[in-house]
């Protein structure tokens, strides 16, 4: 709804404004936050100040915009249901998270978006749009002076609000493992396996990165930075090579509550997901009983500097790198995040697949292919 | 409107700013220094797409490219991983329809390291059996991956329309059967027959300084040399279009159908491709979507993805409206799509549409221009697409020329009904 325009910045208006400068802007909800962005050339940036200062308070929310946005979600949502992937890590989150809100996907459930009311969605926007509920971030070619004079004349006069009360709820500690499977179309089989992980502000997100990366190869945090291949990890090398899949990727999310660490595994034609899963145990089960070599955690650090010099190089990154940090965390997360990995030793890597990576805290997923059958309507 | 200052347009890429060199065998090697950054990008292609597949073994130059980093003379597999993971580096090489296009992103301190590589895998492949087997096993999921894939399915089954007999109608990735009938002794033929420095174009970007890397390329590749190599495959001519058609692809248990509506269009070297691009921008791209995005998203509530693409290339590539649906509303939006694409061919788009293009293509010129990959990328089509090293300095003067009466005329001759087909997958 916050593309549908204020009195000052109309729907047709908003967009047009800033495609008109060769700018570019979007928005998108993660687990924890929603996050609006503009990148602009910099003598244009007052715009992007402007109206988003203008978004936060004056989102009109009419009900003709509500039901035809209404339909519009509700089709993204089915674009996602035709991906096994979606269909399978929806039910993997929601057992991982019976009591905790990380239960529900972030698009929503269908019959919420059937029903939900634009008095829903505006008490929403009241509550949590408040600028004690809010960072903003700004990178590139600016005088910082300049530029906070400028947003605390834009944004200091804005009213409070009373910052709005986390409904944390926490989750109770999983005791016994979960197994789901969800079948559908098509002729592939995918396992994902989902361990419970540790928010991005705990000491042991830092090793966790570096399990991670040992058993599923180097992955970006930052969701705009690119990645590198996996074929020298640990369960690339037992998973695809000895033909049981034929690709698996894995990956950490830094949250603010405890998430998940997920595997998951594309299974190969000639293969079953009982053996992709009984190798994964293994791999898991190698790590338990003895740490990696410095040489590998070493390496393991050195993807990550690349990586993190990769996704430092656009402005927007930079901007976003900054916020994301300050949702789960500080800024300083981020000036010191290649310390802190540095610093990992293997007997914390050993710990971690000790501590996390254990079958009765996980949950394991299938999806399975209704090979030359019906699929019921 | 949108205006690029003197200091801004000298900072585009141009001929003071980019080294434009040929190694002896002919390899074009373009390089431009970017010291705020510490990365380095290479990409580059060389004159062997799948054009040349044959149409039993269709696929073979993609699993042939697959295939060139599974083990060269010197280096296995493991060994090429390896090197490449432990420098957080990455290195690919993908069969394209005219091309084989390869790129690497590695710090700067490791570009001996993917040069290395790059080179051996393109000069001196291996295809070690084991390996050619589990690539294959990759490739025939990936294919039954696809056939699940509304959208991809739909864009084949266009393709299979508007190109009809064409070997634009073709997928570049092959079918099952044809990916069954390649044999070793196949990806080893097509390497040393299409592989070879003729038409091969390389972009070098970020920390490095032009004479070094032209040093280590001439070391690596320049001499290289293969007389066996053919001339550019010839497009045959796109045959006339018979009467519209609209084709559905069943994918039963799906939730969303998608739907492809388009033409034949330009290539990127036509004289009208800019008129092309602009006015495809006003159709679906533009702000929310242009006018597609704002009658099937924004008043329809119909899509969440409903836009036109324009895809120019080195041949007259497709020219299409795009979205995602209820199965139950794909009648309906292709109505929609229909009346506006009608709309478009046959009434002027207004002046202020034109302004707000115009300024939206010369404004987001430097941000497209901001990474070492989006510089490197501009810059092999500099080469590509013969548009001189002064182009993105000329760009915004080109953008400019372009009138409403020049995108009506060319919206007409490429988009007008009796070109245009349908492809549709789903439930």
């Amino acid at each position: 709804m916050q593309f549908k325009g204020t009195e000052r910045f109309p729907a047709e208006v908003l967009d047009k404004a800033v495609a008109r400068e060769g700018g570019y802007r979007n928005a998108l909800t993660f687990l924890d936050w929603t996050t609006y962005f503009e990148t602009l050339p910099a003598d244009k940036i007052d715009l992007a100040l402007e109206l988003e200062a203008d978004r936060m308070f004056n989102s009109i929310f009419t009900s003709a915009d509500v039901e035809s946005e209404r339909t519009v979600i509700i089709s993204e949502r089915q674009g996602n249901e035709n991906e096994p992937m979606f269909l399978l890590s929806e039910e993997v989150q929601a057992a991982a998270f019976r009591v905790h809100s990380y239960h529900h996907e972030v698009i929503g459930d269908l019959v919420d978006l059937q029903t939900i009311q634009r008095d829903d969605l505006f008490e929403h926007y009241r509550a949590y749009y408040v600028p004690g509920n809010a960072v903003l971030t700004v990178a590139g070619d600016f005088q910082t002076e300049e530029i906070l004079d400028r947003i605390r004349a834009l944004y200091e006069q804005l009213p409070d609000g009373a910052s709005p009360v986390l409904q944390v709820r926490d989750e109770p500690v999983q005791s016994g493992e979960k197994n789901l499977s969800v079948v559908g179309p098509g002729e592939t089989t995918y396992v994902q396996a989902a361990y419970h992980a540790p928010a991005g502000n705990q000491a042991d997100f830092f090793p966790y990165l570096v399990t991670d990366s040992l058993l599923t190869g180097a992955s970006s945090l930052n969701l705009f930075g690119g990645g590198i291949s996996n074929k020298t990890s640990r369960l690339y090398q037992a998973l695809v090579e000895r033909e049981l899949a034929v690709s698996v990727h894995g990956g950490l999310t830094a949250t603010i509550d405890p998430f998940l660490h997920t595997i998951v595994a594309t299974v190969h034609p000639q293969s079953s997901a009982e053996k992709v899963v009984a190798a994964i145990d293994d791999e898991i089960k190698r790590l338990q009983d003895e740490p990696p070599t410095k040489e590998q955690v070493e390496r393991a650090v050195k993807q990550a500097r690349a990586l993190f010099a990769y996704g430092s190089e656009s402005i927007t990154n930079q901007a976003f790198w900054m916020g994301y940090a300050e949702m789960f965390a500080s800024y300083e997360w981020f000036l010191n995040y290649l310390d802190r990995l540095a610093a990992v030793t293997p007997e914390d890597v050993q710990n971690i697949a000790q501590k996390y990576l254990r079958v009765d805290k996980r949950v394991l997923g299938v999806y399975r292919p209704l090979e030359g059958q019906e699929v019921p309507a | 409107m949108a205006e690029i200052t003197e200091a801004h347009r000298l900072s585009l890429p141009g001929p003071d700013n980019i080294m434009r060199t040929e190694l002896s065998n002919g390899i074009v090697l373009y390089v431009r220094s970017n010291f705020h950054t510490q990365s380095v990008v290479v990409t580059g292609y060389l004159m062997a797409g799948g054009l040349f597949d044959e149409d039993e073994k269709l696929g073979l130059a993609d699993f042939t490219a697959g295939a060139l980093m599974r083990g060269t003379n010197k280096y296995s597999f493991h060994e090429i991983y390896d090197a490449l993971e432990s420098a957080g580096a990455n290195l690919y090489i993908n069969g394209g329809t005219h091309t084989t296009g390869f790129g690497s992103k590695a710090l700067a301190e490791d570009l001996d390291l993917v040069l290395d590589l790059l080179a051996e895998s393109l000069r001196h492949p291996v295809f070690p059996a084991e390996q050619v087997e589990l690539l294959r096993a990759q490739i025939l999921t990936s294919l039954a991956i696809r056939a699940q894939d509304t959208r991809e399915m739909a864009n084949r089954t266009f393709d299979q329309i508007i190109y009809n007999g064409h070997p634009y109608a073709r997928p570049e990735d092959g079918y099952p059967e044809t990916i069954q009938a390649i044999t070793r002794d196949d990806l080893v033929d097509f390497q040393r027959k299409f592989y070879g420095p003729r038409g091969m174009v390389i972009a070098v970007v970020g920390a490095v300084e032009p004479e070094q890397v032209t040093e280590k390329m001439e070391h690596r590749l320049g001499t290289w040399e293969n007389s066996d190599q053919p001339a550019p495959f010839e497009l045959p001519l796109i045959p006339e279009p018979a009467e519209p058609l609209t084709r559905k692809y069943d994918i039963p248990g799906k939730f969303q159908s998608d739907l492809v509506l388009g033409a034949v269009g330009p290539e990127r070297r036509s004289p009208e491709f800019l008129a092309a691009a602009l006015g495809n921008n006003i159709l679906g791209v533009f702000g929310m979507m242009g006018r597609i995005g704002e009658v099937v998203r924004e008043k329809a509530g119909l899509a969440y993805y409903a836009y036109s693409s324009l895809s120019g290339g080195m041949g007259p590539g497709p020219w299409y409206v795009s979205a995602g649906v209820d199965p139950q509303n794909v009648e309906k939006t292709l109505e929609f799509i229909n009346t506006e694409v009608e709309r478009f061919t046959s009434e002027l788009i207004s002046a202020d549409e034109l302004a707000d293009s115009q300024s939206n293509f010369i404004g987001r010129l430097p941000l497209s221009l901001e990474s070492n990959a989006g510089m490197a990328s501009a810059i092999l089509n500099l080469e590509r697409y013969e548009l001189g090293l002064d182009y993105y300095r000329r760009y915004p003067d080109l953008v400019r020329a372009v009138s409403r009466d020049d995108i009506l005329e060319t919206a007409r001759k490429y988009l007008s009904s009796d070109r245009l087909g349908a492809g549709i997958a789903g439930p």
